[in-house]
């Protein structure tokens, strides 16, 4: 069972979101005591996730989570867009593959760099992306 | 509008980022990195990214660029001082920063440059004192 302990929820339209954003996922990953490794990580992935939130959707929400599971204690990061949706997904998900002019490491980056990703994207009407990281994950 | 200072150390410039990069700053730093090699004619481009808690693949690819653009330009850089959980995070992301050299904090960054410069180079002897 999972159970959210605290919420915390951000609107990105501008690149100038990204830094702030980024101290507010680092505030609750302190708060949990997560060290400075994972902590690294995450905000590393959550880097990336608005990064292309804000190329490829003009912006979107993200939601912060401090989350448990019995003993174990987390921070879980929704990021949901309005934008024009994954097409292929599986082929976003390779390491090297762009539709941008980036290095397409995003998305499969991201996922190495947390314990749970999940996406889920709906051509035309958007992209919802969870990823979790456990404190000692 | 932020600016990262760009310091003058003989035939190296030195670069000490210590906030946290948007994107703006970032492309700001590399052109004016560039022209400053330019008017320069520095050998040699220290970043110092001690201070930087997260570099990601847009940043990863700045530092790159900034890399290849001073190579074109006859001058090396080498990025130092990044933290332990940066580069293994930046290897778990999957990105090895090839191309750009790197030393664990500034005095080895120098004395890499001045080995890669050779012994003929005039060497860095005075302290810093140009700041754009």
């Amino acid at each position: 069972m999972l159970t959210t302990l605290s919420r915390d929820r951000l609107t990105i339209t501008r690149e100038q979101d990204v830094v702030p954003c980024r101290n507010r996922v680092k505030e609750a990953a302190v708060r949990i005591g997560m060290g400075i490794v994972n902590q690294t990580k995450l905000i590393t992935a959550a880097s990336e996730l608005i990064r292309n939130m804000l190329r490829y959707a003009g912006g979107g929400e993200l939601l912060i989570e401090v989350v448990c599971k019995g003993r174990e204690s987390g921070i879980r990061l929704t990021f949901t867009d309005q934008g024009p949706g994954i097409a292929d997904i599986q082929l976003a998900m390779q390491d090297g593959y762009s539709t941008g002019k980036s290095l397409g490491l995003g998305l499969p980056g991201t996922k190495r760099l947390v314990n749970e990703f999940d996406l889920e994207s709906i051509l035309g009407q958007g992209t919802t992306i969870t990823i979790l990281k456990w404190k000692n994950g | 509008m932020d600016k990262i200072p760009i310091l003058r150390m003989g035939t190296f410039l030195l670069v000490t980022i210590q906030v946290d990069l948007y994107d703006r700053l970032a492309l700001n730093l590399e052109s004016d990195l560039i022209n400053m090699v330019h008017k320069t004619g520095a050998r040699g481009v220290l970043i110092d990214i001690s201070a930087v808690s997260i570099v990601d693949s847009f940043m990863g690819r700045i530092l790159g660029n900034i890399a290849c653009m001073t190579r074109v330009l006859d001058a090396e850089t080498v990025v130092v001082g990044m933290q332990p959980a940066v580069a293994i995070t930046l290897i778990e992301l999957g990105l090895s920063l090839n191309g750009v050299y790197t030393a664990l904090d500034v005095e080895r960054g120098i004395s890499l440059l001045q080995t890669k410069l050779g012994p003929n180079d005039e060497l860095a002897d005075d302290d810093a004192d140009d700041t754009e």
